[in-house]
């Protein structure tokens, strides 16, 4: 069904990123976002040095632009957010052109958009290198309990699988002549995301049967354990430390 | 929409990801207390696929515009709130990691949002109001789309609250809690009408499916047909 949202945006490769054990990268990941949002908003070219050095960890990742560059679209709607903010915030003003816009409102809006794109950028750079898999055997490294695990590998495991199921309704109302044009096509869709949840609750009735005839006890058991050597968490968590070293040292000349 | 990195400061984005590992632990419990066990994951985690699959649903408003299903509402009354909290919690972590929708400091706040907020508020308004409605199976509906309505503007007042704690601007707050809950009504209205809908056609189907609807359907009555003599 194409890239849909429904895709996750993982890319096979071998780049160091890519060989990196997930449950690292998921540490170093949201290590290096949590410091880049500490970074004081005033200090514009700090933040802009740590959305290049997010910029030069997805190129490290060798993945083809094409497929990366149509997820930036998610940040659409906190663009135009950061674009109004110097309009409707208070503060001193200052003339931008022909207009006068709040300055505090202005520091932030820039301050936004490239914290913003810094964890989009990050969060991509993760998601292209680790496969779904991946992340729910690092959830599980990382002691994250057991029901969440596995509420988590269930989702990795038919999130295609449903998702193409929509599809198939979606195909089957499009061939009995439907299109969803106005308010008066929501009864047909309702009813579909009706039929699609008792769909799921009873495919999740049959594989949790099918799981117990397998001998399923109630404990997902652990097939291949992540390991990471010392250099593993060298690798991984030195974005998050220069940005650490960033946040701390521009705090204290703030 | 979710709440992306950068819009709340630090402090105020690890706050709210201990109240959503908080609250996230308390309905570990209740959820394999009341609502499942530990054997029926499979079924908890295809609710959050269905849950992640409905929010790809496009309903048309007009105008070449379209909106979709939010949901926390409606998996709240369907499964129970506690899975519901469950399922939303990691719906949203899945889209933070693998898809980049949502920033991953910002995925505290988001379950705060969606997956408390919406899910125990849209489950408390639907419990009240099937209180007061008779006890019969198109009641459910109703009360799951008031669950609906309300859940929407209380999670952007919400939203307003933290922002007003942890912004990244000084913005007027009266003004951006009248605009957050203005819009937002209208959203509540969009996802209590689909909540409406796709209750509806649950009910007809499978009433016994629909968490809230436990204990308070009308008895089944067995009909057999005369004995032919």
């Amino acid at each position: 069904m194409g890239s849909g949202p429904g895709r996750h945006l993982h890319v096979e490769g071998r780049s160091v990123l890519h060989r990196l054990p997930a449950h690292v990268k998921l540490v170093g990941l949201v290590a290096f976002v949590l410091a880049v949002v500490a970074v004081p908003s005033e200090e514009h070219p700090a933040l802009g040095a740590l959305l290049a050095l997010a910029v030069v960890l997805l190129l490290t990742a060798r993945v083809p632009a094409r497929h990366v560059l149509p997820r930036l679209a998610v940040e659409t709607p906190f663009a135009v957010f950061a674009v109004v903010l110097p309009f409707v915030a208070v503060g001193p003003q200052v003339a931008l052109g022909p207009v006068t816009v709040s300055q505090t409102g202005l520091t932030a809006a820039v301050a936004l958009l490239l914290k913003g794109t810094t964890g989009v950028l990050a969060a991509v750079t993760f998601a292209v290198t680790t496969p779904p898999r991946d992340l729910v055997r690092a959830l599980q490294h990382l002691r994250v309990p057991d029901p969440l695990v596995l509420i988590a590998s269930f989702m990795v495991r038919y999130l295609d699988v449903v998702a193409d199921q929509l599809h198939r309704m979606k195909v089957a109302r499009l061939s009995r002549g439907f299109s969803a044009r106005s308010v008066r096509s929501w009864p047909a869709l309702a009813a579909g995301t009706g039929a699609l949840f008792i769909r799921s609750y009873e495919r999740g009735e049959r594989v949790h049967l099918a799981m117990v005839s397998r001998g399923w006890s109630g404990s997902m058991p652990v097939t291949a354990p992540l390991t990471a050597t010392g250099r593993d968490w060298a690798v991984g968590l030195a974005p998050a430390a220069v940005a650490l070293v960033v946040a701390v040292s521009t705090r204290m000349a703030g | 929409m979710h709440v992306p990195d950068g819009f709340l400061d630090a402090p105020t984005s690890v706050a709210t990801g201990v109240v959503a590992a908080g609250v996230v632990g308390a309905s570990l419990v209740r959820a394999s207390r009341r609502e499942l066990d530990e054997r029926t994951a499979p079924l908890a985690g295809l609710v959050a696929v269905f849950v992640f699959a409905a929010q790809m649903v496009n309903f048309p408003v007009g105008a070449g515009t379209s909106g979709h299903l939010l949901g926390a509402a409606l998996a709240a009354v369907l499964v129970g709130p506690a899975t519901a909290t469950l399922c939303l919690a990691v719906v949203l972590a899945v889209q933070a990691f693998l898809f980049a929708d949502g920033g991953v400091t910002a995925l505290g706040t988001n379950v705060v949002l969606m997956g408390v907020v919406g899910v125990w508020v849209g489950y408390a308004v639907a419990r009240g109001v099937l209180a007061l409605l008779p006890r019969r199976l198109a009641s459910i509906p109703v009360a799951a789309s008031a669950g609906a309505f309300v859940s929407v503007p209380v999670a952007a007042l919400t939203f307003t609250g933290l922002y007003a704690v942890g912004g990244a601007a000084p913005i007027p707050l009266g003004t951006l809690a009248a605009t957050m809950v203005g819009w937002h009504v209208l959203i509540g209205l969009g996802e209590a009408a689909i909540t409406f809908l796709a209750v509806t056609s649950i009910v007809a189907a499978r009433p016994d499916l629909v968490h809230v609807a436990r204990g308070r359907m009308p008895a089944l009555e067995l009909r057999t047909p005369e004995p032919v003599a």
